[in-house]
């Protein structure tokens, strides 16, 4: 096997929550898993396992009490849990890709700009960036009367579609999937497992949640049981 | 301007020697000295109440006190003319006050004390030009706060000066500022050349004669010493242009002077006379005719003597 | 990110602390702000973000601390031992300083298109016609019809008074813009908009910002990095979305569950 993109080693996270009167709420607990190139690990587990928040803190979205996230930035291995700030940005633009479950609107960035924002972050040239993003919301059946529409105005489903355009039209290396397909028909989670195919064909290393059993069977190189690190009261 | 040391009171009068004490007159040629050495930057001075109101030039009338002479021989304008109220009360002023000699004549005249007005005649290096200044601050329009703008002098920030004259033709087409046009004195200080029309300005570039500016009310004094450099402000694509006139002197016949607008009836007649009186006279007196007064004989032309 | 220029921070605050007699205007506060990055200053009204602000801009002295600034030649200067002229120079070409309120930063008794060719007269530019020129440009990139150019500011709405300080601003092409509250005082429908345009311009111009903001909405929409100042220090300091999403000081849990959510 090759050398994992992406290692949580010994990962924790509690929440306290202080206007609870410092209530802690323990969510996971020695989270150890090695996700290599070409793989997708899907974390399995009920809701409030504590599976999004796994997911965030590999982003740095939450902050991690214990243990590292190590994550292979071409020659280098940062600490996702340790890192400065700056550095987790310049991670975010080149080397973990991202998709959350519900698209945090813009105001006024029509649908195809926010799509093709994503890759000239990532370094992509424009040309190729607008390319990508046609092909990409083309494939999600986003009509193409929208592209040029900010995407508050849009339904639940075209807004999650385009956020998956998003968070793929970039090459990070790793990417995390949360949810991708829970608001979404049939034939637009089948043009989603398409896309994780050919990311996975591609090598890359994914992390992600899906609550459809259909989906998760089809992506799926492994399944880990989050509630396996399930963290005790303290 | 003859020797600085006066003599004492004019008996017939009663006043101190051009009214001021001598120690005030000290310390007004200090302040003259000084604005002399850094010229164009506004030196503070202690200025006195005047036996006229503020507005009336008391600042001109300090300065002229100051360099005052018993030798002297004193010119008083306003607006170009000799005989308007303001030019006659300062002139009685000092014949009352010093005794000095007055005249009307330009090139007789030792100090001129001026308002708004910048005579005809090249002055000589014999001679002082003495302004009478109402707000000496070119920066005021823009920025009212005066520690600011001393700031700015300072630091030479003079962008806002550029600020004005960008107005100006995004207004009227052209930098419509036709009088108090701003100059920079030396490439270093942004002076403001007192009310005189920006016909005047060129004349203030070069000038054999000492320039000094006194400003009563606002207790500043600047100068320009002989031939300093005075370059008035513009833009590249829109370069200073001194009025010109499209008429001559209905009197004289003058093509290149300073004209004043009069009117001569109810009816919408008017005709344009030089503003410098004495220039004007002179040009009479040498035979030029203007279309008023055709071929008039000196003594129905009005030229003096 | 590999430009070696970008490595060196631009602007970098040492224990930077501010009595006022026996009262703490701000305390002991400390980060590195970089070429392109945008830092949200929050808390609440008396928390020392205004203080911070000036400190951070040079308006006012610390008591104690230091903030270096990396100036255009590269060579990184104590801003408090600027002159003047040197301090004023960097007010006009290489900081902006956009107020909560316009008409502190606006000349209201000009032409918006004297306001946006001050700063350029001031640096020396004296042809007319380029300087009205690229006023229109930056109206227009500020979404003002260019062809308001010769109104003044009073005639202008709020929204487009506020545009107009930004223009105003951004015209040197500036490294570093401070902004107090910049968008307090104005309706959420123009607050929206001024909030796409400032995050879009800081983009493109890759500017580096230093946004005060009480707004936590503001906050997550234009910084990259924040910090929740209370009683005059910095209790917590990260990545925005992560300070936003998984607060850990009890005082920023309850800024941000103190959020109302339309």
């Amino acid at each position: 096997m090759t050398a994992p993109l992406l290692a949580l080693d010994n990962l924790a996270k509690t929440f306290t929550m202080h206007l609870q009167g410092g209530l802690v709420i323990p969510v996971v607990a020695g989270i150890s898993l090695d996700v290599a190139a070409g793989e997708c690990v899907v974390l399995g587990g009920p809701s409030g396992a504590g599976k999004s928040s796994v997911l965030k803190m590999i982003y740095g979205n939450y902050r991690a009490d214990g243990g590292a996230i190590r994550v292979i930035d071409r020659t280098e291995t940062v600490d996702v849990a340790t890192a400065a700030p700056r550095r987790v940005m310049a991670l975010r633009r080149t080397t973990i890709g991202y998709v959350s479950q519900f698209l945090r609107v813009i105001p006024r960035v029509p649908a195809l700009a926010v799509v093709e924002e994503a890759a000239t972050a990532f370094g992509l040239g424009r040309d190729e960036a607008q390319a990508r993003a046609r092909r990409l919301l083309t494939l999600l059946n986003v009509p193409e009367r929208l592209w040029s529409l900010p995407p508050a105005t849009f339904s639940g489903g075209e807004q999650q579609r385009v956020n998956i355009a998003r968070g793929f039209i970039a090459d990070h290396p790793i990417l995390l999937l949360d949810e991708p397909t829970a608001s979404l028909d049939a034939k637009n989670r089948a043009a989603v497992v398409e896309l994780i195919e050919a990311k996975k064909a591609a090598g890359t290393a994914i992390v992600g949640i899906f609550h459809d059993d259909d989906v998760r069977e089809r992506v799926a190189t492994r399944i880990v049981d989050v509630t396996r690190f399930a963290a005790s009261a303290a | 301007m003859s020797a600085l040391a006066t003599s004492g009171t004019v008996a017939a009068s009663g006043y101190n020697f051009a009214y001021l004490d001598e120690q005030t007159k000290r310390m007004i040629r200090r302040a003259i000295l000084k604005a002399i050495a850094i010229p164009g930057y506004q030196v503070p001075f202690a200025s006195r109440e005047m036996p006229m109101p503020y507005g009336w030039g008391t600042g001109g009338v300090q300065v002229t006190a100051a360099i005052l002479g018993a030798s002297d021989r004193l010119k008083v304008i306003d607006q170009g003319a000799d005989d308007t109220t303001n030019a006659v009360s300062i002139r009685k002023f000092f014949e009352k006050t010093s005794g000095v000699a007055t005249t009307t004549h330009t090139a007789e005249a030792t100090i001129i004390q001026t308002r708004h007005r910048i005579p005809e005649k090249n002055l000589t290096a014999d001679q002082v030009l003495v302004y009478q200044v109402p707000i000496p601050e070119p920066l005021r329009f823009l920025e009212p706060r005066e520690t600011e703008t001393r700031v700015m002098h300072a630091l030479e920030d003079y962008g806002l000066m550029h600020v004005k004259l960008y107005e100006d033709i995004a207004t009227h087409g052209h930098i419509a500022t036709t009088y108090a046009y701003p100059v920079k004195v030396e490439d270093r200080y942004v002076m403001d050349p007192s009310p005189t029309p920006k016909f005047d300005n060129p004349k203030m570039n070069d000038c054999a004669a000492l320039q000094l500016f006194g400003a009563g009310r606002e207790k500043r004094i600047y100068a320009l010493p002989p031939h300093t450099k005075v370059v008035s402000l513009d833009f590249d694509d829109h370069p200073f242009e001194p009025t010109k006139f499209d008429h001559a002197c209905a009197l004289c016949g003058a093509t290149h002077t300073y004209l004043d607008e009069v009117i001569t009836d109810d009816a919408g007649g008017r005709m344009f006379v030089c503003s410098d009186t004495d220039h004007c006279e002179e040009r009479r007196a040498e035979g030029h005719r203007g279309a008023l007064l055709g071929e008039a004989p000196a003594a129905i032309a009005g030229a003096a003597e | 990110m590999s430009n070696a220029m970008t490595d060196a921070p631009l602007l970098t605050a040492e224990t930077v602390t501010k009595f006022y007699g026996a009262r703490i205007g701000c305390r002991d506060v400390g980060f590195e702000l970089y070429p392109g990055e945008v830092l949200a200053v929050v808390g609440e009204s008396g928390s020392g973000k205004s203080t911070l602000l000036k400190l951070l801009s040079g308006q006012l002295a610390p008591s104690d601390g230091r903030v270096l600034y990396r100036m255009r030649d590269g060579v990184t200067r104590d801003i408090l031992t600027l002159s003047e002229a040197e301090r004023r120079f960097l007010f006009r070409t290489d900081w902006g300083f956009v107020h909560q309120h316009a008409e502190q930063g606006l000349r209201m008794g000009v032409s918006a298109g004297a306001n946006v060719g001050e700063r350029l007269m001031a640096v020396g530019w004296r042809h007319y016609g380029k300087i009205r020129t690229e006023a229109e440009t930056w109206l227009e990139r500020v979404e003002i019809d260019a062809g308001r150019i010769d109104e003044r500011p009073t005639a202008y709405s709020g929204g487009m008074r506020q545009r107009l300080q930004i223009a105003r601003n951004l015209v040197t092409a500036p490294r570093l813009v401070f902004m107090d509250e910049p968008t307090g005082g104005l309706d959420v429908s123009v607050q929206a908009r001024l909030l796409d345009l400032v995050r879009g311009l800081v983009a493109d111009l890759g500017l580096a910002a230093i946004v005060v903001t009480h707004d936590l909405a503001v906050a997550r929409l234009l910084s990259h990095r924040i910090l929740v100042m209370k009683d005059g220090r910095a209790i917590e300091t990260g990545l925005t979305d992560q300070v936003l999403d998984d607060p850990r000081e009890p005082y920023t849990q309850l800024l941000v569950s103190s959020i109302l959510q339309p």
